[in-house]
This record gives structure tokens, C-alpha cells and sequence, in this order.
């Protein structure tokens, strides 16, 4: 019994920083709508800082003092951030700060590696509070019960600032209509700079704050970030108190899991989401988000209209380019094509559904991954022939999607995205944490080809015909009745509904064909690699899809295609550098900020107004 | 104190104003007259700056307003009644008002959240309960009254008698009368011609984004067919 007691102490106090983090980004969500991917990276900033300026300030004030600097310092970081990178974008579709915020992520992690090298720091012990206290008998690190005592205040503190103040009420009123606000004289652009200024203040303070417990490392901001979703989206999004609860039982959780199933300590943050989900699908203490409740009209979508002669003249060109392309390329420029054309199909898949579907997935990697492993774990286990196996990660990867999306669905909007991921980290986890089937992180080897497909050459053309044809079939599908009914379903739910369209059924339907087709592109990567590893579940697999489909262009057809041929390219040449990500992430800021249609759509605007000015010069 | 010259706004390729000019003299209580679509609405967001025209000048106070951002222009001292009142659901009506509140400003009368009260007894039974609990006469109560804690120099109100019981129509009408008494400078955009008779001193009537008649109510009594040509009574 007091061990048990001491366990959900321990639980308490870890919760404290996560509370931190959490109420940060639900800040940050509400009031500019939007999703931070980079919010663990301004957690991460603030343990180095913290970890920094205490070695500079010494005994207790120094220690305290540096916690309370660390906040002010990354606030000032942030807000640079905010001004440089976000500003310029607000106005752009939808989530598309997203990928941004992915660059963000990418040019801290660099910058935090040149500062503070490769090397994992310690934290130092909070001065005067080292040792134990013992309750019930057990042993209690005087500094969780310090943290403990600390978290009611901490929460105080943020209700009275938001409920209380003007700040609070200015903020409170953005989140609902920002537009409305700015008409009665308030300067929004300060507004927002402030307020993610101060969640991402809020995010370094929980870093700092855990620092004696933990420490600073570079792979935190990745470590947190699932966490740090799963409890806004438990709590419901822009819920103060709700986050706080979910911080709590998330971190209560987790330590009686270590403890009890250490086997399952990853899936069991994610089930308990799912479950808080279906039940209440806006989170404990959120409330249902209804769609242009904002005040943000964005422009009026441009039908896709299938290519004229020319643009069918061009895509054959680039067929016949890549059909003739093993007569002139080394083996080398195969296999990145091979690699290009795999992750062009995966995006193509998530293309669909969120350009089409008005989707966006956060999990997409759950059927690239599944595939792969579907198909591995036959081969692996069971010597199933290549051929059969093959055909096996498309289908998988298909239910899943269905399974999936059969919960999914239900939800919409920043929801919908956040049970996505829940899933597919649940997916992930089992991968890394089921060693007797998956092998964890060893990974699945040995997965070749059959013999008259081996070879760079023949497998070259195997991946061109199966990723082209997944791509066409794609398109076919968004110009088919069907694809008429997605996007009415998109674009307007209620009207579809009226015309006699099941829309939930029509989306399910959909993220099923994108799961297939996603699968497919697991199936091939698959045997061309002759591995898998969890790595390909992970969010970062993810969210490379989702880079790939913005920088390409939501709104145009190519988008998805355009963007993996983009990126697989300059991450090849780039990952030969150092600092390559930082590289990376100035090149992914720069063409969100350059490129606000997508690099399609703003050749397309280019490629409109070079003809247009000309046609007037003729006339 | 503002004149609009030759404004032309779009929404995306449709054109909507079209070469509009008009002023409003301080003091006067002007009404913007015409059809459902005429363009009024656009009128009132293009002097507001959140539909930005894409040439032409709002001039305020001798500064001209196209490009500046609404907040800058609210600070200028236009105030914004949105037709679709757009209060603040999860906010309580105090709240609502504090929202609206700026500084006192010299060309202007200046409101308090108790003067605002007197003029709206039904906000100050209510003014701790969230504004998704008020009925719709209420909630229009509450848009004028938090715009008007911005103490403006000239109040923009959008359609104000939509929506709302008849008897409450009457209400506003005083309200906006005892307002321009109070010295405030107001332009309202109507459909409804009585109601427009009995608070403004001058009409405006537009259709297809053009002005067609700008005169006194009197002047507009002696041209029938233009009521009846861009009205519909």
C-alpha cells in the first residue's frame, strides 16, 4: 500500500512538467490555431538553457533564478520564431503553418547540437532538497514533493491569468473569433506573438523543471511531443483544467505501468487516449469545434479539373524519362528513383485522402509501415512465398486503415488528426515493444524479393509500374462519381448529406483506398530494402508525408508527387553535410513562406501570370 | 470626417463595389439603403478594412485607411457592429465589453460599462451570464455596446433591426437616437425603409455595388420609382 502510494506521488510530480508543456501548447492551439509540432523543441531548448545557466548561477536562488530565466529566455526565442517564421503565414490554408513549425524543429535540433553537442547532460540536483523524505515508509525524492506542492499554484496561476486578466479575456476571445477582435482594435499580430511566446515559456519551464530529474538531451523534443498531444487531446483542446487532469493520469499511468507491464509502457498512453475518445470525442473537459466558427474564410477552392493535351504531354514525357532511365542511370540513381517512387506513392495515398477528403492524418505511417511489416512478418515467420506476401501488404495495410478509420472518422478537424496519431503510435509500439513477433528495434532482415524479380534493374521496373499505376488508379478515383462525392463531402458535409451522400461512409471508404495504397508502397519498400524497422511507423515518417503533401500543394493534383520528389532528392544530397537538418529546415521555412500555394501551386500562379501578362502584350 | 472615394472590392473575381464615393458628416445619422446583395455589407467591412478595396481611398479624419489592418482602423475610430453580431459565446457580457474597451478619446463621447447599462437596462441584468445564453435582441444589444466601449468617433452598424422581435426594433431605434444625441456619428446599413426614416437624416441607396440616390428622406419621398426601382417595399 505505501508503495503503491509512493508510485502515484512519483506519478504526481512527473506530471508537473507535462502539465507545463501541455497547457502551453493548448494555449498556443487556441488562439492561433496552430498545431506546434515544434513545442517539444522549445521544451528541449529550455532543459539546455536551464542545464547552462545553472552551472552559471550558483546555491538555491541561483538554481530557482535559472529556472525562472530559462522561461524569459525561450520566450524571447520563441517570439523571434513567431515574428520570422509564423507571421508571414497565417494566411495561408490551413494547417500549412504545420510544416513550418517541422522546419522549426529540424533548425533546433542542429542548432542545439552545435551549442551543446552530442554529448547527454546530467541535471543538477536542486540545492537543499537532495535527499528523501520518507512516507509511509517509503522513500520520496524531496524534490517531486516540491514539484507536487508546486503544480496547484502553477495551475492557479494559469487560471487566474486566463480567466482574470485582460490578457486572458483578449485571448479568450481570439480563440473564438480573432477577426472580430482585431475590428474592435486589438492588435492581433502581438496578440499571437505574445501568446506563443508564452506557451512556449510555459513548455521551458517544464524542461527546466525536470531537469533534476532527468536531464537534457537531443532527443527529447520528439519524446515529449506524442505525450504532450495525447494529454491536450484527453483533456480537450484549450481546457486548462482538463489538461492538468490528463497530465496527471497520463503520468500516473505510466509510472504504475513501468512498474506492472513494462512491456506495454508505450502502447498504454495511447489506448487510454483512444478510449477517452470514443467515449468523449472531444476530450474530457473540451467542447465540439464547429467548422468556420472562427471567422476565417478561405478563398474559394478552384475545381481540379483533369490535364489538357499539354499537361498529358508532359506526364508521358516523364514516363518515357523513367521508363528508358535503366539504360543510361548507375545503380545508384535506380535505387533513389526506386526510393522516390515508393515515397511519391505514399504521399499520393495521403494526398487523397487530405486534398480530396479534407483528411489530414497525422498517422499516415501506420499503413506504410503495416504494409511493410504485414508482408516481412509473413516471410519472416512463415517463409510465405514473395509473391503471395506481396500481395498481402496492401491488403493489411487496407484493414488497418479500416479499423482505423472506423474510429477516426467519427471525429473531425484537429481531433480526427490527433486520433490518427494515437493509432498510429499504437501501431508503432507494438512494432518496438512486441520483441517475440516484431524483433523490436532489431528489425525484421532477410526480406528479398523472388529470384526473377532480384536485381536493381527488373525491380527498378516492378516499383515503376506498381507506384505509377497506384498513383493513376488515385487519380481516376478523384475524377470517378466517387471521388465527385469525397470532396462535396469536404467541402460541405451538411449539403452532401442532403444529396443523399453517406458522407462518414464515403470518407471511411476513402482512408481505406489510401491505407491499400499506402500499404502497396510499404510492400514495395519492403522487399527493395530487404528490412523493416519501426523507424518506418514512427511520427517522423508521418509527418514526412505530410511535408511532402504541403510543399507540393494541397490544392493541386501533382502536390504529393512534386513534394516526395522534392524532398527524397534534397535529402539525399543534403544528408551527406554536417548540419543537415538545419539546412533542411531553412529550406522547408523558406519554401512555406516563399511558396504558400505549394511548389505546384505556385509554379501554376507563376506559370499564369508569365502567359497572362503575355497575352496582353499580344493583344 | 469620412469620405469614400471611388472604392471598387472584390470577393475573389466577383466584383462587388463599384467606383463607390459617399461621405458621412459628424453628426449625422446616415442610412445605407438597398437590396439584399446590393453590396451594403461590403460597404461597411471595405471602410473597416476587412474586405480590402482594391483601389480607391476611405478617407477618416484626413487619413486615408486602405491597407491598414482593421485593429488600426478601429484604434482611428471607426466602430464595427458586424450584422452578424459576432459576440464572444464563451464570454460573459462583461467580458464582452472588455474585449471592445480602449481609451477615452477626444473627438468622441465616451461610454463606461455603467452609462452602457443605462442605456442597455437588459446587458445589466445579464452581465455575468455567457453571451450563447442571451436571446438574439440581447446579443444585438451586446454588439453596439461593446463596440461602443471603444468609444468611436463614427459607429458602423450593419443591419441592426435584422433578426430581432419588433418590439425590440422600436428599442433600437431610440437607442440609436439617444446615441446621436449623445454626439456620436452614425451609419447604419437597412433594408427596412421605415425603420431608416425614423433614425437617419439621410439615405443612400446602392445596387449592383453603384450608388443610385444619396439625399434626404424628403428628397427621396419626391422620387418614387427610385424606391421602388432599388428597394423592395
Amino acid at each position: 500500500m505505501a508503495f503503491f502510494f509512493a508510485q502515484f506521488l512519483t506519478g504526481l510530480a512527473n506530471a508537473a512538467a507535462l502539465f507545463l508543456v501541455a497547457s502551453g501548447l493548448s494555449l498556443i492551439f487556441g488562439v492561433t490555431r496552430i498545431v506546434n509540432f515544434a513545442h517539444g523543441s522549445f521544451y528541449m531548448l529550455g532543459a539546455f538553457v536551464g542545464v547552462t545557466l545553472m552551472e552559471f548561477l550558483p546555491g538555491a536562488v541561483g538554481f530557482w533564478g535559472a529556472i525562472v530565466l530559462t522561461g524569459l529566455v525561450v520566450g524571447l526565442i520563441a517570439a523571434v520564431v513567431e515574428m520570422v517564421v509564423l507571421r508571414p503565414i497565417y494566411r495561408a490554408p490551413e494547417l500549412f503553418q504545420l510544416v513550418a513549425t517541422f522546419g522549426v524543429i529540424l533548425v533546433i535540433q542542429d542548432l542545439a547540437l552545435m551549442i551543446w553537442g552530442a554529448e547527454d547532460r546530467l541535471g543538477p540536483r536542486a540545492p537543499g532538497l537532495r535527499g528523501v523524505w520518507r512516507i509511509f515508509g517509503e522513500p520520496v525524492p524531496k524534490y517531486d514533493i516540491i514539484l507536487i506542492a508546486m503544480t496547484p499554484f502553477i495551475l492557479f496561476a494559469l487560471w487566474y491569468l486566463i480567466t482574470r486578466t485582460r490578457l486572458g479575456v483578449l485571448v479568450r476571445a481570439a480563440t473564438q473569433d480573432r477577426e472580430m477582435v482585431g475590428a474592435l482594435g486589438v492588435n492581433q499580430a502581438w496578440l499571437f506573438t505574445g501568446v506563443f511566446a508564452l506557451g512556449s515559456a510555459l513548455a521551458a519551464w517544464g524542461g527546466a523543471l525536470q531537469l533534476p530529474k532527468g536531464g537534457a538531451d537531443l532527443l527529447m523534443d520528439f519524446n515529449i511531443i506524442g505525450a504532450v498531444f495525447v494529454v491536450v487531446v484527453i483533456g480537450g483542446m484549450g481546457s486548462l483544467p482538463g489538461a492538468f487532469i490528463a497530465a496527471v493520469l497520463i503520468s500516473v499511468l505510466n509510472v504504475f505501468g513501468v512498474t506492472y507491464l513494462p512491456q506495454s509502457t508505450l502502447v498504454l498512453m495511447f489506448v487510454v487516449m483512444a478510449i477517452v475518445l470514443i467515449i468523449r470525442p472531444y476530450g474530457l473537459l473540451g467542447r465540439e469545434e464547429v467548422a468556420g466558427e472562427h471567422g476565417q474564410v478561405g478563398a474559394p477552392e478552384t475545381p481540379i479539373r483533369p490535364y489538357g493535351t499539354r499537361g498529358r504531354m508532359v506526364v508521358t514525357a516523364l514516363l518515357l524519362v523513367l521508363a528508358a532511365l535503366p539504360f543510361v542511370a548507375d545503380q545508384f540513381l535506380l535505387i533513389l528513383t526506386i526510393d522516390i517512387l515508393i515515397f511519391a506513392l505514399f504521399a499520393a495515398s495521403l494526398h487523397f485522402i487530405l486534398g480530396s477528403g479534407g483528411l489530414v492524418s497525422f498517422g499516415h505511417a501506420a499503413f506504410f509501415g503495416g504494409g511493410a511489416y504485414a508482408a516481412a512478418l509473413l516471410v519472416f515467420h512463415t517463409d510465405t512465398p514473395m509473391e503471395l506476401a506481396f500481395l498481402f501488404a496492401p491488403l493489411a495495410a487496407g484493414l488497418l486503415a479500416l479499423g482505423i478509420g472506423w474510429f477516426c472518422i467519427r471525429l473531425s478537424g484537429v481531433y480526427f488528426a490527433m486520433l490518427t496519431l494515437a493509432f498510429s503510435q499504437l501501431v508503432w509500439s507494438v512494432a518496438f515493444q512486441w520483441r517475440g513477433l516484431t524483433r523490436g528495434d532489431d528489425g525484421l532482415i532477410n526480406i528479398w524479393p523472388a529470384p526473377w524479380l532480384n536485381g536493381p534493374v527488373t525491380y527498378y521496373y516492378f516499383t515503376l509500374i506498381l507506384a505509377v499505376g497506384g498513383i493513376l488508379v488515385l487519380r481516376h478515383i478523384i475524377h470517378a462519381p466517387f471521388g465527385y462525392a469525397l470532396r462535396a463531402g469536404r467541402d460541405s458535409p451538411r449539403q452532401a448529406e442532403a444529396m443523399g451522400i453517406d458522407v462518414k461512409r464515403v470518407q471511411l471508404v476513402a482512408f481505406a483506398i489510401a491505407g491499400v495504397m499506402a500499404g502497396l508502397a510499404g510492400g514495395i519498400f519492403v522487399f527493395a530494402k530487404g528490412s523493416v524497422f519501426p523507424t518506418e511507423l514512427e511520427i517522423a515518417k508521418s509527418f514526412d508525408a505530410l511535408i511532402v503533401v504541403f510543399l507540393g500543394g494541397v490544392k493541386t493534383l501533382a502536390g504529393g508527387v512534386v513534394g516526395a520528389t522534392f524532398l527524397s532528392s534534397v535529402e539525399h544530397w543534403l544528408t551527406r553535410l554536417e548540419y543537415w537538418r538545419l539546412v533542411l529546415g531553412l529550406v522547408i521555412i523558406a519554401v512555406v513562406i516563399l511558396m504558400p500555394e505549394g511548389i505546384v501551386g505556385s509554379l501554376r500562379s507563376l506559370w499564369a501570370r508569365v502567359t497572362g501578362s503575355k497575352s496582353e502584350v499580344s493583344k | 470626417m469620412l469620405s469614400v472615394e471611388r472604392i471598387n472590392s472584390y470577393y475573389g473575381k466577383a466584383h462587388i463595389l463599384d467606383d463607390l464615393s459617399f461621405e458621412v458628416r459628424r453628426g449625422e445619422v446616415v442610412a445605407l439603403l438597398g437590396r439584399n446583395g446590393a453590396g451594403k455589407s461590403t460597404t461597411m467591412k471595405s471602410v473597416m478594412q476587412l474586405v480590402r478595396p482594391r483601389d480607391g481611398a476611405v478617407m477618416f479624419q484626413g487619413r486615408n485607411l486602405v491597407g491598414d489592418p482593421a485593429f488600426r482602423v478601429a484604434k482611428a475610430g471607426l466602430g464595427y457592429v458586424p450584422e452578424d453580431r459576432r459576440i464572444f459565446t464563451d464570454l460573459t457580457v462583461l467580458e464582452n465589453l472588455e474585449v471592445g474597451r480602449q481609451p477615452a478619446r477626444r473627438d468622441a463621447p465616451h461610454w463606461s460599462v455603467e452609462q452602457l447599462f443605462q442605456i442597455f437596462p437588459n446587458l445589466s441584468e445579464r452581465r455575468g451570464n455567457r453571451g450563447k445564453h442571451m436571446s438574439g435582441g440581447e446579443q444585438q444589444m451586446l454588439t453596439i455596446a461593446r463596440t461602443l466601449m471603444g468609444n468611436p468617433a463614427l459607429l458602423l452598424l450593419d443591419e441592426p433591426s435584422e433578426g430581432i422581435a419588433p418590439v425590440i426594433v422600436e428599442q433600437m431605434a431610440r437607442t440609436i437616437l439617444q446615441l446621436k444625441a449623445e454626439g456620436l456619428t452614425v451609419m447604419i446599413s437597412e433594408q427596412n425603409l421605415h425603420f431608416a426614416r425614423a433614425v437617419a437624416d439621410r439615405a443612400i441607396i446602392i445596387e449592383g455595388g453603384q450608388k443610385k440616390f444619396d439625399g434626404t428622406f424628403a428628397e427621396l419621398e419626391q422620387q418614387p420609382e427610385i424606391r421602388d426601382a432599388y428597394l423592395s417595399v
